[in-house]
């Protein structure tokens, strides 16, 4: 019984003092960041302190993630804690008050909208960057240069399934090759806005390779010459020898290849997509949240944006995003319907 | 043709039967049990093979990124500065305090249900619920961590909290460090038993300076399996909200268990599905500081039982 008591001793003790040495151990090096980037609140913000709870979109988590490594870095009192919860669970913990400000890949929906109102809670809706779906093909494929957006509605709506199987299907000079098509799955928000833009409904068949990982999907088509796949356009930038993309005739005759300009000028149609944050307005006014978002939106900081694989805001919307949040604006400006066709500089 | 399976004959009366017949015959069941052995044989070959591939890829690439500034930074939108402190320390935290949880409560069950109840149909119908617990998938534990501990308890927990992550993980593992403890108990002869209770000594003492030293051993290798496999859980702990970027560590105080966290799986999910191949770099490092964790417990486990078992 000696024996065993000890046994619990030692086991107790050597797991605290292990616990306590790594902590030790790695509190030396919590300092290492260094300031480099657009930090020009650094003066006036190193006094605040106060916690920022961000959570939401994993599209918008990279974008988070920076402003709040930077923001940290400026303001140490400050603790910036960033969570993935994707765009729904996101407006879920926000709408039940857990969250200080959630990102979306999506204007927030008419039920979300509902969700928020029955609990009470009002938001400030801030577009702070713009993503582009790119659809990409094997690199081999040497036909597929431009696509319209029928043709991608022919590819990919729900009558296709079992149907459209062949790329001479899609356009009748194209070969008579297989068509591999590969896609996130339906939960993710990018699938949505695709969906919607193409004129699908937001509905699409089923029998294509569907995974939550854009990585899987570069893979698929980067392995399939016959292969077609569409995600946001940082997975294409950082793949752009693996991968070709296509561009898009939003039904004009003139074909809009993906890339930042095109994305940022509004040409690259219907596939730019704003990302959003919504910060909640009861506390729009706390002194470390309200400095941490006009951090997030101020233009010295879009360098960010563009950094982490997206593109950020023209100008001339930027500037409006910003009295949207000095006026502490409320309400969506969509409506709970969806972003397609809608001009950001018009509705701000 | 089958002289001896047809009929009783004199020994003496001599076998009618080739040699050449039973050598032929041997050589088959031996061709057979060779056969057997060879197909085991590529079976190990071929799950080895797998492991080695996927520890050469990973090793490839995480070990360039290794380095004492990867331990000691926190993520980083800049993959040359980004570190794994947060979840370094974050799964630390956790699984101190999941061992400290299930280690009394899983072991406490298992002796009592082995040792102190009598076999009946209510500890029958336990034990099979017990058996099914440990093969509820893990999201809906987070589920049920969500609800009791992030909610429920939210005056101790502080909703998205170590503790309830701790807590959550905890619940998953107990079933195995029960059915663990049961077993090893099991395979305790009853006979010591019966002579403690014969010189007199009551149940608790038997147990206490006979039976649970006998079977720690094996007891602490259940524990460490179930630690093990709560090492490398995600999706409860996404379900209770553990974040992914925290800038600070939880302060190593009582408050620290009211902190927020992150853990290493998680770090790791977010860095592969990043588009930067440096990304996966560095999710390939994590990988690797995760399996010498593993490994160092698993060697811890052997050392204990090494000593107990003496």
């Amino acid at each position: 019984m000696v024996l065993n008591k000890k046994m619990l001793r030692v086991g107790y003790s050597s797991a605290l003092v292990a616990m306590m040495a790594s902590l030790a151990a790695c509190g030396g090096g919590s300092q290492t960041a260094t300031p480099d980037a657009g930090t020009t609140e650094t003066a006036a913000g190193s006094e605040l302190s106060g916690t920022v709870l961000v959570d939401g979109s994993s599209t918008v988590f990279p974008i988070s993630e920076a402003m709040a490594e930077e923001f940290g870095t400026a303001n140490p009192g400050v603790a910036v804690t960033v969570g993935v919860s994707g765009t729904g669970g996101g407006f879920k913990k926000f709408c039940a008050g857990e969250t200080d400000i959630t990102g979306a890949s999506r204007p927030i929906s008419q039920e979300e909208i509902d969700l928020c109102a029955e609990a009470g809670i009002e938001y400030i809706e801030l577009p702070i960057a713009l993503d582009g779906l790119t659809v990409v093909v094997n690199p081999e494929n040497d036909f597929a240069e431009c696509l319209t957006v029928d043709e991608l509605l022919t590819i990919w709506e729900p009558d296709a399934q079992d149907k459209i199987k062949n790329w001479n299907q899609v356009r009748a000079d194209f070969p008579d090759a297989p068509l591999g098509l590969y896609g996130p799955g339906t939960d993710s928000g990018t699938y949505d806005f695709f969906m919607d833009a193409i004129g699908a409904d937001g509905e699409s068949r089923g029998d294509y390779t569907a995974s939550e990982d854009d990585n899987v999907i570069v893979q698929g088509v980067s392995g399939d010459t016959n292969g077609l796949g569409f995600f946001g356009l940082a997975y294409f930038t950082e793949n752009q020898d693996r991968l070709k993309a296509v561009a898009i005739d939003s039904g004009n005759g003139t074909c809009v290849e993906p890339s930042a300009e095109t994305v940022a000028d509004g040409t690259y149609v219907p596939l730019a997509r704003p990302e959003f944050i919504y910060v909640k307005q009861s506390v729009a006014e706390d002194p470390a949240i309200a400095a941490f978002v006009n951090f997030y939106i101020s233009p010295d900081n879009a360098g960010l944006v563009d950094e982490v694989g997206y593109v950020k805001l023209p100008e001339e919307i930027n500037e409006k995003v910003i009295t949207r949040f000095e006026n502490k604006t409320v309400g969506s400006v969509f409506e709970g319907g969806s972003p397609i066709g809608v001009k950001l500089e018009e509705v701000l | 043709m089958t002289p001896l399976s047809s009929q009783a004959k004199p020994l003496d009366a001599g076998w009618d039967i080739e040699q050449k017949e039973v050598l032929n015959a041997l050589g088959r069941r031996q061709g057979v049990d060779t056969g057997f052995s060879l197909l085991a044989l590529s079976a190990v070959i071929f799950s080895l093979f797998v492991l080695v591939v996927l520890l050469a890829d990973v090793l490839i690439d995480g070990v360039p990124v290794l380095s004492w500034n990867f331990l000691t930074s926190f993520p980083s939108r800049k993959a040359e500065t980004a570190g794994i402190v947060s979840a370094l320390v974050g799964t630390i935290w956790v699984m101190v305090l999941v061992a400290l949880v299930t280690f009394p409560i899983g072991v406490g069950a298992g002796i009592f249900l082995e040792e102190f109840v009598p076999d009946s149909w209510l500890a029958r119908a336990i034990e099979i619920n017990i058996s099914n617990l440990a093969g509820v998938p893990s999201i809906i534990y987070g589920l049920l961590g969500l609800q009791v501990f992030v909610r429920i308890l939210f005056p101790i927990t502080q909703g998205r909290t170590v503790l309830a992550g701790a807590l959550t993980l905890a619940l998953l593992v107990l079933p195995i460090v029960i059915i663990a403890t049961r077993e090893a108990l099991r395979a305790i002869p009853g006979s010591l038993r019966q002579a403690g209770f014969a010189l007199g000594a009551t149940r608790w003492q038997v147990i206490r300076s006979h039976i649970f030293p006998l079977a720690l051993p094996g007891i602490l290798t259940g524990v460490i399996l179930a630690l093990s496999r709560a090492i490398g859980e995600t999706a409860p702990l996404i379900t209770i909200g553990a974040l992914t970027y925290i800038p600070f560590l939880p302060e190593l105080s009582l408050r620290g268990l009211q902190s927020p966290f992150t853990v290493l799986p998680i770090q790791i999910f977010n860095w592969v599905s990043r588009p930067q191949a440096d990304f996966h770099a560095l999710a390939a490092g994590a990988i690797i500081v995760l399996m010498v964790i593993l490994l160092l417990m698993n060697a811890t486990a052997i050392y204990l039982r090494n000593r107990f078992q003496k």
